[in-house]
């Protein structure tokens, strides 16, 4: 018992410390932003920093509910694609952009559900390979119904969820439902008897399941809601857009797996947090927008980001094992 | 040694693709007799050839129980690179590029190998990251532009067009890769070991198997083996481009998939990975002839590996349970002696 107590808490100063350190570093990137524009410095501005990319970001939640339970879904973006473009067609064919809404979300909910019903229920098939198939299959549909073509002329209201501010605080819509997400996530994840029950997923598969823990059925969900959160990346990112293509969100699933795993959630499972996922997000956001600063390409940011997520995850591995040696000897 | 009943099974899913793969050559020949003519196979073959190459290092990492994503980036790297050398000194011969390929993917590969053995990050991070970022360094020494068929000398292109009897060069090359792999996987100690670490990774490390070094080996090869594929690739289709083989990591495990090697470790074999790859080239070869929109191609591949995956796991399922009544009866046997 006391030890157990004793791992908690240490397993808990830890995640404090790194999302202490994640703090420093948005300090850090944002000075060095502010030096390198005397424009940064400006609320509107900033605001606008934030929520670049921001879409990609409704994603993180739900990817690092899957990474604290020990899962992978690489198919969220190629997911985000078909709702993107089934939305546009569905408004096309005659429906209400409310109900095309709706059909986004409903495609999302679909794919997730499909993952999570081959992942959890059949048994020894990895999450890599199913939605690594999904991957190909859900943007392959996209393709086979589009092909090369793009699909337009949505009402001028449903630009605002993208480009709108809310009154005249100057903060944009999609910031603000960001945040909400964020709180419901956290709140579900780390407050929960269900949240407790993905870490206990993630820790030991095998003895949550005989400890009583409906294992499927919450992997189930957790990939569901990876659907839905597409789903909704998909609305916001095509209002943003103004069109829809198979090709949108091309890459984002890399993007969503670093915040998560930046933000302290671990691939193997067990470990993370909402907080430090929008922490490492806000981080992740100060650097592109110093990078697009400096005229930097998205190649070398994407390189950028590549080296960022496996120092990552290889420093604290390469600090421990060297503290195993010492104990050992 | 009795024979178990694990290897008939998996003898029977390799003759299943060899099955699959003929009533899907009769029913496309049937729609369209162009495809069964001489001159359209030998056509499949050139184009798979690049795809079976790197398919072999990808069945080894996938044996271990990793992944390589960055396989096509190496390839992109590798084949960028080879570009602007042999545009820049048009007298080198195409054998020495082939040599550069290896040693440069395998390089490239070496990295990824240090990062996951050594580092101890999940295959599918470390791969995903190096993926994008090897993509970058393709950009960044190409400068964004890419090199064209009129840069590169004719000796270089010959790679594609020479034959040796009467097969492409390319053709030649992957089944010497698929004879020298056939050996190492099969009667080299290190061909073994490598499934030792794939079956059972404590198992292995207790009986003395250097693991952290099978692991870097096979990200090693796969990279090397990436890299041969990239200046195949480049002397094929004549040109290097930023974006070359973009999406093509997805193909390769298809192929391995799809040829019995299962992703969790352990199993996958060299024929069986051949069969994988020529599947996937007459379906991508058979699509266009039989007049279907190549945009499926994404969508159908994606399915494919889907139901390959179901089908390994079906299949490794009745293995482990032949296994088991195996030893059952053995331990009958014993106990009544």
């Amino acid at each position: 018992m006391e030890l157990e107590s004793l791992r908690v808490q240490r397993a808990k100063s830890l995640s404090f410390r790194w999302e202490w350190l994640l703090l420093v570093l948005i300090l850090g990137a944002f000075f060095v932003n502010v030096r390198l524009s005397p424009y940064f410095w400006n609320y509107r501005s900033f605001m606008d920093a934030l929520s670049v990319f921001l879409e990609a970001g409704f994603m993180v939640f739900s990817m690092v509910m899957i990474l604290v339970a020990g899962d992978i879904d690489i198919s969220v973006a190629s997911i985000a694609a078909l709702s993107s473009v089934l939305m546009a067609l569905s408004h096309k064919a005659g429906l209400p952009m409310g109900l095309a809404m709706l059909v986004a979300l409903g495609v999302g909910v679909a794919c997730g559900y499909f993952n999570g019903f081959l992942i959890s229920r059949v048994p020894n098939l990895s999450a890599i390979i199913v939605t690594l198939a999904g991957f190909s299959l859900y943007r392959g549909i996209a393709y086979v119904l589009l092909g090369d073509r793009a699909v337009s002329g949505f009402p001028s209201w449903y630009s605002y969820l993208a480009w709108g501010y809310i009154g005249n605080t100057g903060i944009p819509f999609m910031l603000a439902a960001f945040f909400a997400c964020a709180l419901v996530y956290g709140l579900v994840l780390h407050r929960t008897a269900f949240g407790r029950k993905v870490f206990a997923i993630g820790t030991n598969r095998t003895a949550a399941l005989f400890s009583g823990v409906p294992v499927a059925r919450i992997r189930q969900i957790l990939f569901t809601l990876n659907g839905l959160m597409a789903g909704v990346t998909a609305i916001f990112l095509t209002s943003k857009l103004g069109s829809s293509r198979p090709n949108v969100a091309t890459g984002y699933e890399l993007e969503v797996i670093a915040i998560a795993v930046l933000g302290g959630a671990s691939p193997s499972g067990g470990k993370g947090s909402i907080f430090g996922a929008c922490l490492a997000f806000i981080l992740m956001r100060l650097l592109r927008y110093g990078m697009g600063l400096r005229n930097i390409p998205g190649q070398v940011m994407m390189v950028a980001i590549g080296v960022v997520l496996i120092g990552v995850v290889m420093i604290p591995n390469l600090v421990m094992s060297r503290k195993k040696r010492t104990v050992v000897s | 040694m009795r024979k178990g009943g694990g290897v008939q099974i998996r003898g029977l899913r390799e003759l299943g693709i060899i099955v699959f793969i003929i009533i899907i050559s009769i029913l496309v020949g049937i729609r369209n007799p162009r495809f069964l003519t001489w001159g359209n196979l030998h056509d499949m073959l050139l184009d798979t050839a690049v795809l079976s190459v790197v398919a072999v290092g990808m069945m080894f990492v996938l044996v271990t129980g990793g992944i390589d994503l960055s396989a096509e980036s190496v390839l992109a790297l590798t084949g960028m690179v080879a570009g602007i050398i042999i545009k820049d000194n048009p007298y080198l011969s195409p054998v020495f590029m082939l040599l550069f390929g290896l040693l440069f993917g395998g390089f490239l590969g070496a990295v990824t190998g240090l990062i996951v053995a050594k580092g101890r990050v999940l295959p599918i991070i470390a791969t995903l990251s190096m993926m994008y970022i090897y993509r970058g360094i393709t950009f960044i020494v190409s400068r964004g532009e890419w090199i064209d068929a009129h840069e590169m000398p004719e000796s270089f292109k010959a790679l594609a067009t020479g034959r040796v009897l009467g097969f492409s060069n390319l053709i030649a090359i992957a089944l010497g890769v698929y004879l020298l792999f056939y050996y190492f996987a099969n009667h080299t100690r290190t061909g073994r070991e490598i499934y030792a670490v794939g079956s059972n990774l404590e198992a292995a490390r207790i009986i003395g198997i250097n693991t952290d070094w099978v692991i870097w080996l096979v990200y090693t090869l796969s990279g090397a083996l990436s890299g041969l594929g990239g200046v195949m690739w480049v002397a094929r289709y004549a040109s290097a481009q930023n974006d070359t083989a973009a999406g093509f990591v997805l193909t390769v495990v298809a192929a391995c998939v799809l040829g019995g090697v299962s992703i969790s470790g352990g199993a996958g074999t060299i024929p069986g990975v051949f069969l994988g790859a020529i599947t996937i080239g007459i379906i991508n070869n058979a699509l266009p002839m039989i007049r279907v929109s190549p945009f499926w191609r994404m969508a159908l591949q994606g399915l494919i590996i889907l139901v390959a995956a179901l089908v390994n796991v079906a299949v490794a399922r009745n293995v482990e349970r032949a296994q088991l009544r195996q030893r059952e009866e053995l331990r009958m046997v014993r106990h009544g002696a």
